[in-house]
């Protein structure tokens, strides 16, 4: 494709109506990802990171809904799209894993009709085809004896293996945007790994790209080529993943990177504690004016309490949003 | 493998009970409404008249066995219907929500507040008597406690992190209830359905009784019954044989929809192989 972005969120605002208001959960959200790019998308909980994803895939319920903005994929407008034309896109264009691979599979199906379901719903294949390509995309993922697995429930199968399935569902029909939100939480260090290369290594194969959603930077930056930071409903910072190791530029983002652990460093050796950032994620109810992360940051000032930073280039494709920018 | 007791022992009495409705030409040692003989009448349980004779000297034992005819003919059918319009509704109003379902609750509410069977005789008596209408008049009057269910169910399924799932990889609205939500609200709406073609049993009896079922002399459970109440001193068998006959079958529906519901649910389904 010729420059055009694959996804492309512009001002992207999402309102929380509670019958008597209205606010905004998120606003102002803009980003853009490439084909075959991976992007990570980082932020405490209830930063509003999940329900952008929501957005994306037209699955905002009330009371939350998109108050503003567009979003574009391959160039054409989604947000206002017919329920019909979204289902189009959902699972076949556009795919998503979720954090819980232990509800996420229907209990009373086999596997292996889970996935030769979506061959049967996106690319109108017989049922006795799909049933041949389900075999093949369990084997994708790495799971062993995948002829005789795609007759297990998933009851039978390890948080492990059902994270794979569910990478087998999500990439059935070849997907050009994979979403997978919080996608290793619920799994065990070392499966975690696992997990993530071979969602890294199929995606790459397939050049799919993937927006990643995670509270946790260090697996985002990773994984990722380009990470945005939330904070309060807002992208605070936008970087390439090397440059938000080495120079985090907003506080929230320093404050976030300063809280990681590393090995071989001061904290290994006892001496020092892990650093942390004071204070709590204001509700949406209650968010200050100005730069919303004012009253937890130790440079604000007088205009970080009643001005909104605008978001400012820091270098090609890297963006910050604060008055005091380092 | 774990012998199940109640799946074998329900789901005999049930095949008994079918097999006897099936068979009763061949098994029934006279004919159920023309043999009938005034010199052999209300004799008692013997070796000739297994089940004893009535008023009217007709064999209680043939008459049994082709009364098992109505009695599950009605119980099945009629259930089926029940569970088909209680699951439709009960499934999409829990589903959808909104105002549809303000409609289904409502209907359903009304089908409550009024009692079946009482509704059941309208009905019968705008189709008149018959096994035609006794089908439609109890299919049709006791689909609210699986609605209820099946709205509950669906209820409670629509949050469950694969039907959402499922939403998220362009599942349909039709296809989501019936690949996600029915097969997973199963089990108790199979309970239901049996413990319900057990009622409609009884109902069925209830109208014939009432001159609404099949008529007389045409033998059914419910009718043989009512027409021995009269006798239930002198000739107890009267009653006895064609009551036990409701017990058994209503029992092994009920134990057969036990087992049935360890069997839908996958994960009892594994801990047995």
């Amino acid at each position: 494709m010729t420059g055009s972005p694959l996804l492309e969120v512009e001002d992207l605002r999402i309102d929380l109506d509670d019958g008597s208001r209205r606010v905004a959960a998120a606003e102002g959200v803009s980003f853009r990802i490439d084909r075959g790019e991976t992007f990570g998308l980082v932020g405490e909980s209830g930063c509003g990171k999940s329900i952008t994803a929501l957005a994306l895939i037209g699955l905002l319920r009330p009371p939350l809904s998109i108050g503003g903005g567009v979003i574009r994929f391959e160039g054409q407008e989604i947000q206002h799209l017919s329920a019909a034309g979204q289902r189009q896109l959902r699972g076949n264009r556009i795919a998503m894993i979720f954090q819980e691979p232990m509800t996420a599979l229907n209990p009373v199906s086999p596997v292996g009709r889970q996935i030769a379901e979506m061959f049967v719903l996106h690319k109108g294949k017989s049922w006795r085809e799909a049933n041949q390509l389900a075999v093949e995309a369990l084997a994708s993922v790495r799971v062993p004896a995948p002829e005789r697995r795609v007759k297990d429930y998933p009851h039978q199968l390890s948080g492990g293996m059902r994270q794979r399935v569910m990478i087998a569902i999500a990439l059935a029909c070849g997907p050009d945007l994979l979403i997978a939100d919080e996608p290793t939480t619920a799994l065990d260090v070392t499966v975690q790994a696992e997990i993530i290369e071979l969602m890294r290594n199929l995606c790459a194969e397939r050049g799919t790209a993937i927006l990643m959603i995670s509270h946790d930077l260090g697996l985002v930056a990773n994984v990722c080529r380009r990470v945005a930071v939330m904070y309060a409903g807002r992208i605070v910072e936008e970087r390439g993943s090397a440059d938000i190791f080495r120079a985090p530029s907003h506080p929230y983002t320093q404050g976030l990177v300063d809280s990681l652990p590393r090995l071989g460093s001061r904290a290994a050796h006892g001496r020092s504690r892990l650093k942390e950032i004071a204070g709590v994620v204001p509700a949406i109810t209650r968010f200050p004016d100005g730069c919303r992360f004012n009253p937890r940051c130790a440079q604000a000032t007088d205009i970080c309490r009643t001005t909104a930073p605008p978001m400012e280039e820091l270098e090609a494709g890297g963006f910050v949003r604060c008055h005091h920018h380092a | 493998m774990k012998l199940r007791a109640n799946l074998v022992i329900g789901g005999s009495l049930f095949a008994l009970a079918i097999l006897v409705g099936l068979l009763a030409p061949w098994l029934a040692h006279t004919d159920p409404v023309m043999d009938a003989n005034l010199m052999n009448a209300e004799e008692p349980p013997s070796w000739t008249w297994w089940f004893g004779t009535d008023a009217q000297g007709r064999d209680i034992y043939s008459r049994v066995l082709y009364g098992a005819r109505v009695s599950l003919t009605v119980g099945i059918v009629s259930q089926l219907i029940n569970s088909v319009i209680g699951v439709a509704l009960g499934l999409s109003a829990g589903y959808f929500g909104g105002w549809w379902d303000d409609v289904v609750n409502a209907l359903t509410n009304l089908m409550l507040a009024i009692p079946s069977l009482i509704f059941a005789l309208a009905i019968m008596a705008v189709l008149g008597p018959g096994l035609t209408s006794l089908l439609i008049a109890l299919g049709l009057t006791n689909w609210s406690f699986t609605c209820r269910l099946a709205r509950a169910s669906a209820l409670s399924l629509r949050s469950q992190g694969y039907v959402q799932a499922a939403t998220v990889l362009g599942y349909g609205d039709a296809r989501i209830m019936i690949t996600q939500l029915l097969p997973n609200m199963l089990g108790p709406i199979v309970v239901i359905g049996t413990l319900g073609m057990g009622s409609a049993v009884l109902s069925e009896a209830a109208l014939s009784f009432l001159g609404l079922g099949v008529r007389p002399p045409f033998p059914s459970w419910g009718s043989m019954l009512s027409e021995a109440r009269e006798q239930i001193t002198t000739a107890p068998w009267l009653s006895i044989f064609p009551g036990l006959a409701i017990f058994l079958t209503v029992l092994g529906l009920n134990l057969l929809g036990d087992g049935l519901r360890d069997i839908l649910d996958p994960q009892s389904r594994s801990r047995r192989t």
